[in-house]
């Protein structure tokens, strides 16, 4: 067996002798290797190393122009004692706390419903998910034209015309975080409302029977038979929507180029400051201690969530 | 015999360069010319390297543009590896960052001999001067002026041929322009004002120095604006909004939409803003110099240069050398002119009887005569402590002695940390 192989893949070299020496067994872990080695390297190259890369680059003051020289924790005191830092720390948060709930209940909620609408059940759903399938860019910029001030903003249009005052939305630091999050959260519904329903087709209908022949009510039948049964597809969309709000960037910076992340720093996260770090100030060194830092958040507040809804 | 084949085809690889080489004319030199995506520069920068190639058959000049956003990190990242441009261009604040980043050669004394460029350019080249070298020329120079919607003048019953030429005489043609809903809402602005866009750019080299401050020292390595000047020339500035309610910032979400829309008397904005204006059918707009306040007059100038790449060397640098000498040329400026509407950088052609009595080009060139050049060390983290000095007070009602203060002294932590 081994020998015709040896013979179809390369007519004219002489087999090897090491080669001959394996068994069928040891050859097929070779070669098993051998093709896991491929997704690996590529791993390697384009995420590990970067990665490793990024953390020694933040102990150091590379500036894309002259080399990097080491400066031990500089970069990391510079980013605790800077005030923006935690402003943009906070903002960030905001995004994740009020972001990941409001889009979970919802989008829930709409699922719920929508299981139990037959009549163009399939057109409610699609339209749910379309803005999930469209850019964010170009969400953000539509977006971005209802917050305008009267005489072009769509909202305050109708504010104003049913004799409402006009709302500054993006020209507030109160207003402008909730404006953006809007937008975002409205973006990422059709993808969980999706994943919801999903769940809610796995639970087995005979549960409901049969807590409908003991009397059990609608409430009950939710909190004890659904919620807990949907467990795998709730820790799923809270990691997945929580990593989506705390990586926030694209619809910050759509909406608010003239200004990014502003007024005042008031809607500016994490990434947004990372990238005008790196690409408008070219402190290489200190984006990359920001971008460790938002590593480590990233992974706390995964392990953290996997940990306690496991558990519960 | 798949050896032998792969030997062959090995082979082949290997001489196809020298092949390549064979094909190609004897003496052609290929060279690389960078800039920014703007269409009218890219379509102007044609045309030159078109009559350039003309002029001389043995060089072809490749044309390349990244979009603003990524054209520094393209360039620092291309020429750190060995590869990019022989030209480039990049604007007058990045000078210091690119000579000690050695992306860029000084321009040799044999082809650009210093009394030449100090006798042939205005003198706002002397910020292309550093450690007795020159480092890149410029093509066009750009400042600003007050553009102002004639229709809407004539509607308010001003003068659409006497714009205002001072700054009370702004400010009132503004509250007289302006309009408003019932709910006290901007429907129409008297001037647009845009911190973000080239106020920032107004407020400290022009109204500052009117209100008697100085915005900097004379090596702009130190902050001078926080006094009592810089404070009066806040408060005008943000009277605008908040006393006046002339303007809102991110009214039809940027000044020059608003001109442009036809929703602004007037917008300050700079030379560059010509191409895009010429679009406006609905109405006729004029051009007038900045406004003068007490009878200091003021103005920014900045502008693009082009530099030769460190790493070019050999035939391509004498190549890259002679296409550097084009680019600058008269001739050049002129089709850069026409083109792109920025002025050019030589006085002996910017000033001539003809461009100095154009209606349109006329009030830039005078302000290029009286202008101030900032030297930015991070142009944008810069514009950003003036865009929220201005905020703090028009959101959140901040005093604005202390928001001028805060302002100041951010600032001069972005000098201090580059100078450092």
């Amino acid at each position: 067996m081994s020998g015709d192989l040896a013979a179809v893949d390369s007519p004219d070299a002489a087999p090897s002798p090491a080669w001959d020496r394996l068994t069928v067994h040891q050859k097929q872990v070779v070669w098993a290797w051998l093709f896991l080695a491929v997704p690996i390297v590529f791993y390697v190259v384009i995420r590990f190393w970067p990665t490793a890369d990024a953390m020694w680059l933040s102990f150091t003051n590379w500036n894309l122009l002259r080399p990097a020289h080491f400066v031990g924790f500089k970069n990391y005191a510079k980013l605790f004692h800077d005030p923006v830092f935690w402003k943009v720390f906070r903002n960030t948060f905001t995004y994740l706390i009020i972001g990941t709930p409001v889009s979970l209940i919802i989008s829930f909620v709409v699922a719920f419903q929508l299981e139990k609408v037959r009549f163009l059940h399939g057109l409610i759903r699609a339209l749910y998910f379309l803005p999930f399938l469209t850019t964010a860019a170009a969400l953000a910029w539509v977006w971005r034209w209802f917050y305008q001030p009267v005489p072009v903003g769509f909202i305050n249009n109708v504010l104003t015309h049913v004799g409402l005052p006009a709302q500054p939305f993006l020209r507030s630091t109160t207003e402008a975080l909730p404006s953006v999050l809007a937008s975002a959260v409205w973006a990422g519904l059709g993808f969980q409302i999706v994943i919801f329903m999903a769940g809610l087709r796995a639970i087995p209908q005979t549960y409901y029977e049969a807590a409908r022949i003991d009397g059990v009510s609608g409430w009950g039948i939710l909190t004890r038979i659904t919620l807990p049964l949907l467990k795998p597809t709730i820790v799923f969309l809270v990691v997945f929507s929580s990593i989506g709000f705390l990586r926030i960037f694209d619809q910050v910076y759509n909406m608010t180029t003239n200004d990014p992340g502003g007024p005042l720093n008031s809607t500016k996260p994490l990434v947004l400051m990372i990238y005008q770090t790196a690409f408008s100030s070219f402190d290489m060194g200190y984006a990359a201690a920001q971008t460790v830092v938002l590593f480590l958040i990233l992974l706390t507040v995964s392990l953290v969530q996997l940990r306690i809804l496991r558990d519960r | 015999m798949i050896r032998r084949i792969f030997g062959a085809s090995w082979a082949a690889v290997l001489s196809f360069p020298l092949l390549l080489g064979a094909a190609a004319p004897a003496g052609a030199v290929e060279i690389q010319y960078w800039q920014y995506v703007f269409d009218a520069r890219i379509k102007a920068m044609d045309a030159l390297i078109a009559n350039f190639e003309k002029a001389n058959p043995d060089i072809t000049v490749t044309q390349t543009t990244f979009p603003y956003a990524d054209y520094q990190t393209k360039v620092a990242a291309a020429i750190t590896a060995g590869q990019g441009p022989d030209v480039v261009q990049f604007y007058y604040g990045w000078l210091d960052n690119f000579k000690t980043g050695k992306l860029i050669q000084p321009l040799p004394q044999d082809a650009f001999p210093h009394e030449q460029i100090e006798k042939e350019f205005f003198p706002i080249i002397s910020a292309m001067k550093a450690d007795s070298e020159y480092w890149g020329l410029p093509t066009a120079v750009r400042s600003l002026a007050l553009f102002y919607n004639k229709k809407i003048f004539q509607d308010a019953g001003l003068d659409p041929n006497s714009p205002p030429t001072t700054l009370d005489a702004l400010v009132d043609a503004a509250v007289k322009t302006a309009k408003h809903d019932d709910g006290g809402n901007i429907t129409s602005e008297g001037l647009a004002v845009d911190m973000g866009a080239q106020d920032h750019q107004w407020w400290r080299e022009v109204l500052l120095r009117q209100f008697g401050g100085v915005p900097y020292n004379d090596d702009y390595t130190k902050v001078t604006y926080d006094d009592e000047h810089g404070l009066a020339a806040l408060k005008w500035y943000t009277d605008l909004t908040t006393v006046h309610k002339v303007g809102q910032s991110g009214f039809m979400d940027e000044a020059q939409a608003a001109f442009k829309g036809g929703r602004a008397a007037m917008v300050i904005d700079g030379s560059f803003r010509l191409g895009s204006f010429k679009d406006i059918k609905d109405f006729e707009w004029g051009v007038a110099e900045l406004p003068e306040k007490d009878g200091i007059k003021s103005n920014y100038v900045s502008y693009w240069v082009n530099g030769l790449a460190a790493n070019s060397s050999g035939e391509k640098l004498a190549a890259a050398e002679k296409f550097l000498t084009y680019i600058t040329s008269p001739e050049a400026m002129q089709i850069w002119l026409e083109t792109v509407g920025e002025l050019p950088a030589k006085p002996e052609l910017a000033l001539t009887d003809e461009n100095t009595n154009d209606p349109i080009y006329g009030p830039f060139l005078k302000g290029l005569q009286y202008g101030h050049t900032t030297l930015f060390v991070d142009e944008s983290a810069q514009r950003q402590t003036a865009i929220d000095m201005v905020n703090r007070i028009i959101l959140e009602n901040q005093d604005p002695k202390a928001s001028l203060d805060e302002a100041a002294a951010a600032e001069q932590q972005i000098l201090d940390e580059h100078h450092m």
